[in-house]
């Protein structure tokens, strides 16, 4: 990659290929396509948060008028058993673990009738005690939620069934040697709860069952790829007999990387013969979709009083929910990251609770384990006396650190964003009485992986770019931005859309912040084989060779002769040179360049109340190269928002019982237009050396430093170092009280 | 139970329709008369992807019994901007990135068309009060207000 590149395309504000259909109300969303003699299904949710099923009868549900199938576990075959906790969290087999749990579905004429029959289905359960968190699912005592569950990760694995799924650990250098250094010692846990990813559009599909090998399933998803996969497994479909078409997606931040309805709906039009359209209510969003993990987080940091980190220790408990598998791995393997300290220790556990299974939420692990580090440092400098933007830039990783969990870092931009911080207008700001500043940073490591995409050119020099990697945030535009560069044509008239599972090979989820890394280099490999071909079309007009034909800003040189052919040229006389041109990326991207934020909060804090205001807010973060500088800024701005709502607002609430209490936005609040100020940005761009135009992935970052530079400005404006999430107004006032 | 008929307008266009008591304004536009630029995010009034306006009134079409829509106007997004021609609020939208997913779109432009034609001059935190009851969660409002100020001051003729 050459950093003196000048761009034509890439780094400007084009408006986006989808952006008309969105603003018009025209784009179609999971809920929004309906097919011929479709029926509603509905689904009947387990009323408590433990207990055996017993029995499940069907038989008046079938019975019921307008009622066309009934489904339950008994219908997946065996091939389910291949992926069992995902069946399992479709439809339950012989035990709920969560309040909301599926356990039964009915296809109707009506949503009505279906949730009438629903109503019929008689359920024997044997109620058992919940376990509600991580804290009391991981004592000896503890009712255990899967009797076959042996704790993994041990010298020896444990002959008594626990709760604790994993276990694991890392370590560097020797950090009760490093603890023995250190002047100034900090060690608190912290707690974060369960909180929702909050998309607006909540999980939907239409499908259809064809025993012809036909079968067809409409949903919105971050991955239509992985639908199939999934949907495929547990009900035992080749994959080429099942075709996942990817509707506009209404947000999903990770939530929906997981199939909840489709393999359900697929298994009511098998057995009624009819397409099935399924969508959650919005309490069934909250009870039953994976929402981020909830966490108490041990830390320890010890620093000498020149400012020297000696030594980092944790140890991080996450909840998983009903099933294994919380993001407790990329927990250990971000916590302390953004600092290049000798002496590391951390160790993670994965614990299930009577919770709906945690799906990934935004840099899945980070923000829980860096919000308990981010303010540990924060503590350790105030006692320090040192100005929290010194002491990490003295000890911030940068390009050499060798970070806990394995890789040395290349060229990174944490010091670049610290001195950005310390610059911007907001640092140099004075505050008032009862008000607080706080400031973290935030690392995560981007992933690449598969992307396929293929460009067709059409007659006219006008071409279509299909991706398979859902457009969840104006990736489309950034697609068309780097095949404009690539090709040397406008981008208006290049238009990204995204494939169905029959148009390309595999491509992964839009997730990872890897989208406009990885399916952007593919879209690059892609303009490059076009005009590769560009090149061979134009030798065989001239009767050169296509080393003698040099293509720049869409115009094709004969460098032995006067020629010259247009893009649109070569496209129009294609039929006579060898039919006409597309060009294929089919890609594993490698080289995914890890992403720094830092983030800066102001709050004031109504000591009657507790409540907090966020009066000015700076997010700064690494993007490499911002491809669209606009929607660079929005994953930025986005990020914050989220982060600032699980600082101050957002948890799920559970009775004793463990049933969910607050599953709907009155209750469950996410920020609004009035909670929230303009949120400033600041792009700083490090090139990531492999990706042709430097791209890192931004998508994710900008939620992990909120909850510390919230949680750090909130404390410092009360003079109380708070632990707990989110920042409530009830918290907030008892600590006031309790120290007052 | 036999269904009543309802005879309203739907922007601008003389419409009628069969409807269960039951069924919101909501289920109806998108179902019977297959005008689903109207989103449903909670179907309990709490986050504004279904704003409508019946008479003039911006309201969340899910707490609208169908119908109620006897007799009235109903504006809904499909109604917003002729075929040829943005409106100069989608246009802001688009030029002001204020969109990621694009799902609280529709109600957020209609609820701006209202914000606007009652208050043509609102200043950034009566922009923010009035938009309170349409959530978006990519975005956090940045992009969003910047491009309703802009709208704005476009449509007082100012730019």
């Amino acid at each position: 990659m050459s950093e003196a590149r000048e761009y034509k395309y890439v780094g400007t504000r084009s408006i986006r290929p989808d952006g008309y259909d969105k603003v018009t109300g025209r784009a179609n969303y999971g809920a929004d396509l309906s097919l011929p003699g479709m029926v509603w299904g509905r689904v009947l949710r387990s009323p408590h948060a433990h207990a055996n099923i017993r029995s499940i009868d069907t038989s008046k549900a079938e019975a019921y008028p307008g009622v066309f199938s009934v489904a339950t576990f008994a219908d997946f075959p065996d091939s389910a058993r291949d992926v069992i906790d995902l069946a399992r969290n479709c439809l339950a087999e012989d035990k709920v673990l969560y309040h909301g749990h599926a356990v039964a579905a009915v296809a109707a004429r009506t949503v009505a009738i279906a949730e009438e029959a629903l109503q019929l289905i008689e359920v024997d359960y044997e109620v058992l005690a919940p376990v509600m968190d991580v804290r009391d699912a991981m004592l000896a005592d503890a009712p255990v939620l899967h009797a076959d569950m042996f704790t993994g990760g041990l010298a020896e694995t444990p002959d008594t069934a626990s709760n604790i799924a994993q276990r694991m650990e890392m370590s560097k250098g020797d950090v009760e040697a490093g603890f023995a250094e250190a002047d100034v010692i900090v060690e608190r846990e912290y707690y974060s709860p369960t909180v929702h990813q909050g998309y607006i559009e909540p999980h939907a599909c239409t499908v259809r069952f064809d025993e012809s090998g036909q079968s067809m399933i409409w949903c919105s998803t971050q991955g239509h790829f992985d639908v199939r996969a999934n949907t495929a497994k547990i009900l035992n479909m080749d994959l080429g007999s099942l075709k996942v078409i990817a509707s506009e997606i209404g947000g999903g931040f990770g939530g929906k990387t997981v199939v909840y309805l489709e393999p359900v709906a697929l298994t009511l039009s098998r057995k009624s013969g009819r397409a099935v359209k399924m969508i959650m209510d919005r309490e069934e969003v909250f009870m039953a979709s994976g929402p981020g993990a909830a966490s108490r987080n041990l830390i320890k940091i010890g620093a000498r009083k020149d400012g020297t980190i000696t030594a980092m220790k944790a140890r991080l408990c996450f909840e998983a929910g009903a099933f294994r598998g919380s993001p407790m791995g990329p927990g250990c393997m971000t916590v302390f990251t953004p600092y290049d300290v000798p002496n590391q220790y951390v160790e993670g556990y994965d614990v299930v609770v009577n919770k709906p299974k945690v799906a990934a939420y935004r840099a899945p692990g980070a923000p829980q384990a860096e919000y308990a580090a981010e303010m540990a440092i924060n503590e350790v400098a105030a006692e320090l006396g040192i100005d929290p933007i010194d002491f990490r830039l003295q000890n911030a990783a940068k390009e050499g650190t060798q970070a806990l969990y394995g890789p040395t870092l290349k060229a990174v931009g944490l010091v670049e964003c610290l001195e950005a911080a310390k610059n911007s207008p907001q640092y140099q700001t004075a505050l008032a009485e009862n008000q607080g500043r706080g400031l973290a940073a935030g690392f995560w490591f981007n992933i690449g992986g598969l992307s396929s995409v293929r460009i067709n050119m059409n007659p006219d020099g006008t071409g279509t770019i299909v991706e398979g990697s859902p457009d969840i945030g104006g990736s489309r535009a950034s697609m068309a931005l780097m095949a404009a560069e690539e090709l040397g044509l406008p981008s208006e008239r290049l238009k990204p859309i995204i494939g169905d599972t029959e148009n390309l090979p595999y491509s992964g989820t839009t997730g990872g912040s890897r989208t406009t890394f990885a399916t952007g280099m593919a879209v690059v490999e892609a303009a490059q084989d076009v005009v590769r071909q560009f090149k061979e079309r134009a030798a065989a007009l001239w009767n050169v060779t296509p080393e003698q034909v040099e293509y720049t800003d869409g115009v094709a040189s004969n460098t032995s002769g006067d020629d010259k052919l247009t893009a649109a040229e070569i496209c129009a006389q294609a039929e006579r040179t060898g039919g006409h041109i597309s060009g294929t990326g089919n890609i594993n991207a490698r080289g995914a360049g890890p992403s720094f934020a830092v983030h800066l909060a102001d709050v004031e804090v109504d000591k009657d109340t507790g409540k907090v205001t966020v009066l000015r807010y700076t997010a700064i973060q690494d993007a490499g190269k911002a491809v669209h500088p606009s929607y660079v800024e929005g994953q930025y701005q986005g990020g914050a928002a989220q982060g600032i709502g699980w600082a101050l607002n957002e948890e799920y609430i559970y009775s004793k019982d463990g049933l969910l209490e607050n599953a709907g936005f009155l209750d469950y609040r996410i920020p609004l237009a009035s909670d929230l100020p303009m949120i400033d940005t600041i792009i700083v761009e490090v090139p990531n050396s492999f990706h042709p135009f430097g791209v890192r992935g931004v998508g994710e970052t900008g939620i992990i430093p909120p909850l510390a530079a919230v949680g750090t400005a909130v404390s410092e404006a009360i003079n109380v170092r708070l632990t707990d999430l989110p920042c409530s107004p009830p918290r907030v006032l008892k600590a006031i009280h309790d120290n007052a | 139970m036999a269904k009543t008929h309802v005879s309203t307008t739907v922007n601008g266009d003389p419409v009628e329709f069969l409807c269960e008591p039951s069924e919101t304004l909501l289920e109806v536009l998108r179902e019977n008369l297959n005008l689903k630029g109207t989103k449903e995010g909670c179907g309990s009034g709490d986050c504004g992807a279904c704003s409508v306006t019946v008479d003039g009134a911006l309201v969340c079409s899910c707490l609208v019994f169908a119908v109620e829509a006897e007799g009235t106007e109903i504006g809904t997004v499909e109604g917003i901007g002729s075929n040829d021609q943005l409106h100069v609020i989608q246009q802001k939208f688009l030029e002001h990135a204020a969109l990621q997913c694009g799902i609280c779109t529709p109600g957020l432009i209609v609820s701006t068309k209202a914000l606007l034609e009652d208050n043509p001059n609102p200043t950034e935190e009566e922009a923010r009060y009035y938009l309170a009851g349409n959530l978006c969660r990519c975005t956090g409002y940045d992009k969003i207000i910047r491009a309703v100020m802009d709208s704005a001051e476009a449509m007082r003729g100012g730019a």
